[in-house]
Parts: C-alpha cells; sequence; structure tokens
C-alpha cells in the first residue's frame, strides 16, 4: 500500500523531491515579483541577505533574544536550548531561529521556557523549538518558519534563510 | 525534523482573478471560503491597483488581514481544460468565521487535484475494474454495464434485499444535496433497498433518535446562541479541536466577555455576565483548556464523569431543578407533554448520581445551579446544551439523548435565544431523500448481515468500513473472503465475454461471494476487496450545496475540473440508473426497467432541482441563482419565502400551526435537519414557483421559537430515561476484563479518516501512526517511551498506535485517535450495539503492550503537551 513509505522520513523526503517539484512549479510559473523579472533564471527561493543576528555570547541558556528576520518588519527570536537539535546552529548543535509571527492569523507568539515551545495567544497554536518548530498543536497549516543559522569563527550568528512563508507577506524578502 | 515546504514567495492574486464561492467541505462548521482563480500565465504586483486586496503588498500586512494566505491555500489546478492557479482562503465577510481558518479547511487547496504541483496524485481518474489479477482502467460504459447485469441479475434472481448499499447521508466534500438524492432516488425510489447503511454506523438509522421521537430536531438553534447564552453545557465533545471555528469565533467572544453588548441590545430586560461552561467528558480536553483561559476556571466546570454514565448525571440534574422549582413552568405546560411522567420515572438522588458517575454531590449540584438557577431580578438563565460524539457514540444512546433533551425542554431552552438542545455536528449535513419508511426500526445491522454470508452485491458510496466501522477486523475478514471468491471467478475468465463473466460472478456469489463495487475519490482501503471502483468528483470539482450546525445552507461553486472523467455521485447514480433500465428492459422485465425512468440529469443542478427543489420543506424557494448571489452566508433552512414577496403563508416555517405542512412527500426522519412532519393537507394552492431570479431568500434562525414542535398536536414530549448502566452486551464484561479505557475520538490536525490527508506531507509528518494518549506513569509501567508503537488488543482484535504522554490522560484511561489508516482503532470495538443498532465505540477496553521502539519516522516528532500555556 501507499504508506509502506512511512518507513522513511517524510519531511526530508519532501524537502529532496516535492519541494523542489512545488517551487519549479512556482518558479516555472512567472511568480517572481515585478521588480525582479530582469533575472535571467530564477532561483527555486528568493535571495536571503546573509544577517548578523547577534553573537553566540550574547544567549543565555533557555532565553529567548528577540531578533527580527529578514527585515526588521519580521520579528523573530534566537535560542539557545542547551541540547543539539535538528537544524541547530553553533559549536554545540543547540542554537535555532525562529519567526514569532504566528502563521495562523499573525499574532505574536511568546517562548514558554519550561516546555521550550512557543505559543500563540491568539488561538492556542504550540509549536515545538526543539523539533523544528512542528507545530505540537495548533491551527496554522504549517510548522513554524525556522531560520537557516552560521555561526562564524567568532561566534557571531547569521541568519541567511527561512524554510517556510512568513505570516503577512507573499515572499519572504519585500 | 518538522516537514517544511520551502516555499518563501507566492504568486500574487491579480485584480481581475475570478472569485467563487466555497464553503469549506469539511467539518459541520462549513467556513465561508474564496477561491480565486487566474490565468497560469498571469500574475497580480504588490502595487494596490496590481492585486485582488487593493493592498501595497510589498509591505508586512499585520495580524488577521485579509492580504495573506499561506502555502497550504494554494495550487495550480486544471479549469475547463487549462491550468489556472487557485487560491482559497477562508472569507472574512462569512459570518460564520469570520475570516478564521482551521488547520484542515484551510489546506483545501493544497488537498486538491493537481498533476502540476503533485498533490492528491491518489484521486481516483478513471473507473477501474478487477481484470487479469488487479484494478485496471477501463470506460464508464464497460464498467456501469458490468454493475448494471450483474446488480440486475441478482436482484431478479434473489429480490432486492440482495443488494446492500453503503452510503453516506451527510453533506460537505462527497455529500451534499445533490448526491443524497441521487443515491436516495435510486436506492429508495427506484428501488426499496433495506440492506442499507450510513457511512459511519453498520445501519441505516439516526443517530440523534431520540430527540426526534420528543419532537426535537437536533439542529435547532443558530451559532448566534453561543454568543448570547448564560451558559453553555456540552457533553462528549471537543469543540475546539472539531467544530474549531465556531468555538473561536463564537463561544469565545461570549466567554471573554465581548459579546456583552450583544447580549444587552438584543436581551434588554435581564442581567448578563460572561459565560459559565459545563463540559462533561471522561478526559480533559484542549476545548476545556481554552474555556479555562478565556473565561478563568471559576467559570469553568469540567465534570470528568466514568466514562459512560452521563445519563445518570443528566437524570440528576433533572430530579434537582425539579425539585427546587427552576422549571419553565409556562413553557411546560404550553408546548410539552409527560413532564411529571419523566420526573416520576427519572428520579435520581445526587448522591445516587455522584456514585455512578464518579462525581461529587456538590459538583453534580453547583453545575445544575448554574444552567438553571434563576438569574438575579428572577430572570431565567438561558443554557445551550451541545453534545456529540461522546454521547452519540456513548453507552446507551437513545436514553442518554433523550435525558439531555429532557433538562433542555424542562428548563425551557428550546426555541429561545441563548438556548438549543444540539447536537454540534461532524460532516455538515445535505440529506434530500425519498422516504425510508421501509427500511424499518430497528434496522437491519448490515455489517453483521454481511459478516454472516448474506447479499450478493454490495455498492458502496464514499464510505469506508475498514476503517470507521466497530468490530472492523472481523468484518474485514468476513469481507476479504466472500470478494476473494467472485475475483477468483473473474480471473477466471476473459473480459471481453461479458455473458461468461456475469455468469462467472453470480455463480461465485450462489458459493457465498460478494461483487463489491466502490465509489469513491480515492482507492480507499475498503476498495482494495472491490471489483470496480467509480471515480466521483468532489466538492468544488461539481456545484454542491449543503447546511451547516446553523442549518445554514450555500452553494459551493464549481472552482475546477474533476480528475480524468470523474463524476458527480448525482450523475453516477443517474449513470447507473440508465444502465439497469437498459438491461432489465433487455431481460425482458419492463414493468421493473420502469421504475428507473426520471434519471435523465445531465447536471448536478438538474439533479438539485429534482430532488431538493421539489421535495424539501421550503425548496420551491431555493434555486442556484438564488443561493450564488446569498454568497458564502446562504441563508438558514428551512426556507419561508422570498425577500420582497414575503414569507409564504403555505406553512413551509417551522410548527407554526400544529402540524405543519411540507412541500412533497413527508421525509420521516430526515437525516440532517429537523425530522418533518406528515403534511394535513391544506387547501390553498402552493405558490407558483418564482422565476430564476436572484433575489434573497428568508430563512429560519431559530426552530421551535413559536413553542410548536415536531409531534402531531405540536407538544414536545418529555421521555422517561432510566439509567440501566452499560447497556450494549459484552461492555461490562469487557471493562471488568481489560485494564484501559481505550477511548477514542478525532484530532485538530485530521480530517475524518484522513482520507485525503494521508496523501498530505504536513499530516503525515506529525502523525505518521495514530496517537494513544497515556498518562506518563502507565507508560512508565509498560516500560514506554514517547513514540514507541504499541498494541492495543482484546477478544475483538487488535491495532497499533503510538504512545503519547500526556497527564491529561488519567491513569488506565487512554485516547486513541479514531479512524486512521496507519491503525485502526475500530479493530478493538465490540459489535455491541444499542436497540437501534448505534454503535457504542467510546466504551472500549483493552490491554496495551509495546511493539517497538519509536520508529525512524516518529523520531524527532513533538511529543508535548498540546494544551497550550499563557505566559507566565
Ligand atoms: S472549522 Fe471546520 S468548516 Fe471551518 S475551516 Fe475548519 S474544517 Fe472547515
Ligand atoms: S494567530 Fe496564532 S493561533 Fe491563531
Amino acid at each position: 500500500m501507499k504508506r509502506c513509505d512511512l518507513l522513511v522520513d517524510l519531511g526530508r523526503r519532501r524537502f529532496l523531491s516535492g519541494a523542489g517539484v512545488a517551487a519549479a512549479g512556482v518558479a516555472a510559473s512567472a511568480v517572481l515579483p515585478a521588480n525582479e523579472t530582469k533575472a535571467a533564471v530564477p532561483t527555486a527561493r528568493v535571495t536571503y541577505p546573509s544577517t548578523r543576528l547577534g553573537n553566540v555570547n550574547e544567549l543565555k541558556l533557555n532565553e529567548p533574544l528577540d531578533v527580527a528576520y529578514p527585515d526588521d518588519d519580521a520579528s523573530g527570536v534566537l535560542i539557545k536550548l542547551g541540547k543539539r537539535v535538528e537544524g541547530g546552529a553553533g559549536p554545540e548543535g543547540d542554537i535555532v531561529g525562529f519567526t514569532t509571527i504566528c502563521p495562523h492569523k499573525g499574532y505574536p507568539l511568546h517562548y514558554n521556557s519550561e516546555r521550550r515551545t512557543l505559543n500563540c495567544s491568539g488561538h492556542y497554536s504550540v509549536f515545538d523549538c526543539e523539533a523544528g518548530g512542528q507545530e505540537t498543536w495548533g491551527h496554522a497549516t504549517q510548522n513554524l518558519p525556522q531560520y537557516s543559522l552560521r555561526v562564524d569563527e567568532k561566534g557571531d550568528i547569521y541568519a541567511e534563510g527561512v524554510d517556510e512563508l512568513i505570516y503577512g507577506r507573499l515572499s519572504n524578502v519585500l | 525534523m518538522a516537514y517544511k515546504r520551502q516555499i518563501d514567495r507566492l504568486p500574487i492574486i491579480p485584480a481581475d482573478a475570478k472569485e467563487h464561492n466555497v464553503v469549506c467541505h469539511y467539518c459541520i462548521v462549513g467556513c465561508g471560503y474564496k477561491a480565486y482563480t487566474w490565468d497560469i500565465d498571469k500574475q497580480g504586483t504588490t502595487d494596490p491597483a496590481g492585486n485582488k486586496f487593493n493592498v501595497d503588498l510589498s509591505q508586512q500586512q499585520g495580524a488577521d488581514t485579509e492580504a495573506w494566505y499561506a502555502p497550504a491555500m494554494y495550487n495550480i489546478v486544471k479549469q475547463d481544460g487549462k491550468d489556472v492557479h487557485i487560491v482559497i482562503k477562508p472569507d472574512v465577510k462569512c459570518v460564520v468565521n469570520s475570516g478564521l481558518g482551521s488547520i484542515r479547511g484551510a489546506r483545501m487547496a493544497e488537498m486538491s487535484y493537481s498533476a502540476v504541483r503533485n498533490t492528491e496524485q491518489q484521486r481516483l481518474t478513471d473507473p477501474m475494474v478487477w481484470r487479469y489479477g488487479q484494478m485496471q482502467p477501463t470506460s464508464w460504459d464497460d464498467a456501469l454495464d458490468l454493475v448494471a447485469r450483474v446488480t440486475a441479475a441478482v436482484i431478479a434472481d434473489q429480490g432486492e434485499d440482495a443488494l446492500f448499499v453503503s452510503a453516506y447521508d451527510h453533506g460537505g466534500a462527497g455529500g451534499g444535496y445533490e448526491n443524497t438524492w441521487g443515491t436516495g432516488k435510486l436506492y429508495f425510489g427506484s428501488m426499496k433497498i433495506k440492506n442499507i447503511r450510513i457511512h459511519n454506523r453498520p445501519a441505516y438509522n439516526s443517530e440523534v433518535h431520540a430527540t426526534r421521537d420528543m419532537g426535537v430536531g437536533e439542529l435547532n438553534n443558530c451559532y448566534e446562541d453561543a454568543e448570547l447564552a448564560d451558559t453553555i453545557v456540552v457533553v462528549g465533545a471537543n469543540s475546539l479541536e472539531t467544530q474549531t471555528n465556531y468555538f473561536l469565533n463564537h463561544w469565545i467572544p461570549n466567554l471573554r466577555g465581548i459579546s456583552q453588548d450583544k447580549k444587552q441590545q438584543l436581551l434588554p430586560n435581564e442581567p448578563h455576565e460572561p459565560a459559565r461552561v459545563i463540559i462533561v467528558d471522561p478526559r480533559r480536553t484542549v476545548t476545556i483548556n481554552a474555556c479555562e483561559i478565556e473565561a478563568g476556571k471559576d467559570r469553568v466546570m469540567h465534570l470528568a464523569i466514568n466514562s459512560g454514565t452521563d445519563l445518570a448525571l443528566f437524570n440528576a440534574w433533572l430530579t434537582y431543578i425539579a425539585d427546587k422549582g427552576w422549571v419553565d413552568k409556562a413553557f411546560i405546560d404550553a408546548s410539552t407533554k409527560d413532564f411529571d411522567k419523566a420526573i416520576a420515572g427519572n428520579k435520581t438522588s445526587l448522591e445516587e448520581a455522584a456514585r455512578i458517575t464518579g462525581l461529587t454531590v456538590d459538583q453534580i449540584r453547583q453545575s445544575a445551579e448554574w444552567m438553571a438557577q434563576p438569574k438575579e431580578g428572577g430572570a431565567r438563565r438561558r443554557s445551550m446544551f451541545a453534545y456529540e460524539k461522546g454521547l452519540i457514540w456513548g453507552n446507551d444512546n437513545y436514553r442518554t439523548n433523550g435525558a439531555l433533551v429532557n433538562v433542555a425542554l424542562a428548563t425551557g431552552n428550546i426555541g429561545r435565544p441563548g438556548g438549543g438542545c444540539v447536537r454540534l455536528g461532524g460532516h455538515q449535513e445535505g440529506y434530500a431523500r425519498p422516504s425510508d419508511a421501509h427500511v424499518g426500526r430497528p434496522a437491519a445491522y448490515v455489517d453483521q448481515l454481511l459478516i454472516s454470508g448474506q447479499g450478493g452485491v454490495h455498492h458502496i458510496w464514499g464510505c469506508d468500513h475498514y476503517k470507521t466501522t466497530l468490530n472492523a477486523l472481523q468484518f474485514k475478514q468476513a469481507y476479504k473472503r466472500r470478494t476473494d471468491l467472485v475475483k477468483d471467478a473473474m480471473s477466471a475468465v476473459p473480459w471481453g465475454d461479458r455473458p461468461a463473466m456475469v455468469a462467472a460472478i453470480t455463480d461465485a456469489i450462489k458459493k457465498g461471494g460478494l461483487f463489491s463495487v466502490d465509489v469513491d475519490i480515492i482507492p480507499t482501503q475498503i476498495g482494495q476487496a472491490a471489483h470496480v471502483w467509480l471515480p466521483a468528483a468532489t466538492s468544488g470539482e461539481m456545484n454542491l450545496t449543503s447546511m451547516n450546525g446553523e442549518r445554514r445552507m450555500r452553494l459551493t461553486e464549481r472552482y475546477m475540473d474533476p480528475p480524468g472523467s470523474a463524476m458527480p455521485d448525482c450523475l453516477i447514480a443517474a449513470r447507473l440508473a440508465n444502465n439497469l433500465e437498459r438491461v432489465f428492459r433487455e431481460m425482458g422485465k419492463t414493468e421493473i426497467a420502469d421504475r428507473f425512468k426520471g434519471f435523465d440529469w445531465k447536471t448536478e443542478e438538474d439533479a438539485f432541482m429534482d430532488g431538493y427543489h421539489q421535495h424539501e420543506k421550503g425548496g420551491q424557494f431555493v434555486t442556484y441563482a438564488r443561493l450564488r448571489a446569498m454568497g458564502t452566508n446562504g441563508f438558514q433552512e428551512p426556507a419561508v419565502g422570498i425577500e420582497g414577496q414575503g414569507a409564504t403563508a403555505q406553512g413551509t416555517t417551522t410548527g407554526q400551526t400544529p402540524g405543519m405542512v411540507v412541500q412533497g412527500p413527508a421525509i420521516e426522519g430526515a437525516r440532517g435537519k429537523e425530522p418533518v412532519q406528515q403534511a394535513t393537507p391544506t387547501t390553498a394552492t402552493p405558490p407558483p414557483a418564482p422565476p430564476a431570479g436572484s433575489e434573497p431568500i428568508i430563512g429560519t434562525q431559530r426552530l421551535y421559537a413559536d413553542g410548536k414542535f415536531n409531534t402531531k398536536d405540536g407538544k414536545a414530549i418529555f421521555m422517561e430515561t432510566k439509567w440501566r448502566g452499560f447497556e450494549a452486551s459484552g461492555k461490562e464484561e469487557e471493562s471488568k476484563k481489560f485494564a484501559f479505557l481505550i477511548n477514542n475520538g478525532r484530532a485538530n490536525h485530521i480530517w475524518q479518516s484522513a482520507y485525503l490527508d494521508q496523501e498530505n506531507d504536513f499530516v503525515m509528518d506529525r502523525f505518521p501512526f495514530p496517537f494513544i494518549e497515556m498518562n506518563p506513569q502507565d507508560m512508565a509501567a509498560l516500560n514506554l517511551k514517547s513514540g514507541d508503537l504499541v498494541e492495543v488488543y482484546n477478544d475483538n482484535g487488535s491495532t497499533q498506535a503510538m504512545a503519547y504522554p500526556t497527564d491529561r490522560a488519567k491513569p488506565k484511561q487512554t485516547f486513541m485517535l479514531f479512524g486512521y489508516p496507519t491503525g485502526v482503532q475500530g479493530n478493538v470495538v465490540s459489535a455491541g450495539v444499542n436497540e437501534f443498532i448505534i454503535p457504542n465505540y467510546k466504551q472500549t477496553w483493552g490491554n496495551i503492550r509495546k511493539l517497538a521502539d519509536a520508529p525512524e519516522v516518529v523520531k524527532g516528532l513533538s511529543f508535548k503537551e498540546k494544551e497550550y500555556a499563557p505566559p507566565v
């Protein structure tokens, strides 16, 4: 039956194939914003700025640091979880960054340090910071947009991409 | 690692995109959406003039904006044969949801068939038949000819009782007035099929018989009543997850106190406070948590009763309220009967109820006060009573349902603002069929008959017993054995030799075989056993009408093509009827053949006009043109007139005169709406059918507003409902023999049996297996870690789930996701039913053991508490 392939990681499978298909579909159908139509070859994702969000020294264990990315209108957080997680950056692989605009209706998320989740007072959605922003429970039709992070030798933390559409914008980079 | 789409940009809806009215085709709430479609080679721009929203899209939009849509709301689909972009997003102007989307409905676009973007590629595109040992595509003519020949042969040989039918009776996806009429006219008009069942239960019966027998249709209030109530009494329902936007958009304002102005304005002569809530449920749910956050813990009462003991609690409420004199005497005298009988027959002391339910005397007393003690100044307290599967699929369905309606009637809470005694609903409704009176009561227990070898042909319409029936394991074993007999017989004959094929099939049937025809939008699990699959269209691929939980009827306009040659069910039924007519005529059975006339429909609108328009109460006022003009708000059934022409005196209103008049043949026990009563013949001529204009339809906000109910004399009837313990056979023993309560139900992420979600990566990434919520101590005792696969087993069968720890689960009381493809809870539900063949899924007990450590696909999933916690 169809679901025998459940034994592979669906998330990764989609990342490698499905998302590519989707992005190609979108790109092929002339979706570039008007100001970008000169780009010769449309890229699968928008071009992100590489933005310094802070330094590892500024991060305290399990205390969110308010940041914004890809621009000042897109609030987010960096969190040092103290445990290696998938998608985690830094020497310990434990630093993650997420948008804090709820992908349901755009209400602000707040961090629950006991559970290590980002919670939404709008309609009670809960996103798990230790599981790639997976929606533990809630109304959004996507898991929480997470930053691709890079930490350089000085300990500066750079965001260089976002893996889902941020609420309130039809292109992550406006 | 959580699934991410890697989509960070979406095409912009151009200002001139086509706009279609859409009603979410999933849950009962029926949220309004709009579908926007536009040419594949075009797109809007960020400047206000260039997009549908007239907004500068180069700026970040704020919370609740209309000018944003998620990747799940976008797709590329076929429309009139051409690829188009589509966005299906919640409609802010719809009074039901005011722009809210849920995790289910807001994925409608992504859960549409798209060859370009690879979504829902499981959809059936061609008729498929068992040929050369597997399912193979064929033409409609070929498939329908085979179905008609085998069906006609079996009927000619054994009579109509050998044709078994499983057919949904609901609205929304795969349902709707067009389609229930199509199958209804075929099986109840052309034929009188008796061995028929509904999508989620093994017989053709009402889930809420009792309330109907009392004269109270089950969808009698409006969503606004939840904004007006003093107290909301919820029984066996988890509305934040299963009626999401009804809860968010209509309950929360009352719990927060922000519907105060509306209360003051509409009900000026009494004091008002924010609502209180009483929730009867053996387990703590996210709904209870949300209520506590909004109303404060002191205004929320969770009555965590012993599973299946609701009836004793309701009888105690009635007794206590009557003793206190908090009943609505004027209403009882004018509009009801048998009150004294019920009071005498149901007498239950607080102490007795406490012993049975496991609650304290104080809890029961206080909850009775909350729902019935007069307000300051002596005004009657407005309480809304709402129930769903915890009661419906619970112990002693009939009496328990009646006992709750007793309390609502005694307190005068039906037909009044802020009141109602309603089921909350699962699907939307959309029932229009000829009378089912010949089915009888109790109706045939169809699944048991199939297990025991009866029936020769089985037509299945949008049902999957393999996932959603009780006693599922036994059913599957018997069904497979019987259909395999026919498969083997078919494999032995060349496909092109139709007479030999039909002879081989009917011969196998005589030996105990079963010929199975499955009409569905996807290959279902029961479809694995079927010999013919007929591909159906779903909502949006056809025009479709349904009504929601407040009887709000809307038209979802066709916005895309069905996959391949798939057709609306009503037209499949019509073509099947055409073929049966032809075959019976060939057989020389002219009289039977003639019964299949009247199926010359070309479109779903033809079926609508033949069915709902001509046969349903108020249907004469309802046309596609009018519904289209009324958009996503529609009107509330029944229709009583047309604006400008006024309500029609002929009496299609609800019970304005005792023994109300219905248009066309009465449809007793109509599902999805209050049972209409046989008409007392009227001398007045019905109004001429209005021209197909677009004047708004006048509807009915609340039923029984005039205190007249659906009984001959217009009086609601109180019911004697004595407590009798676990009523379905074998349940008492099962509860003693096995360690864990295997409570079960739905979850927010998933629609129904996941028939579309099973192809949705976002959902399957979250729940590759059904969860079973367990108390952490129980998990420790069984040596289980989060996500470990467990076997749930008892004498009925076994199934699997992944362990999900939560403090919300009481020790030894689990909650398992129902009807999931990768672990069917119904496998462990016994065959025990009530006296009207209503299943009892909720009271199931089993043992649990570990099967395996969390498999790879489960690793990294979130197993955290689902309850939202406010900032500390
Ligand atoms: S609450 Fe129900 S009707 Fe509304 S969007 Fe969700 S599934 Fe659809
Ligand atoms: S905005 Fe966050 S849950 Fe609705």
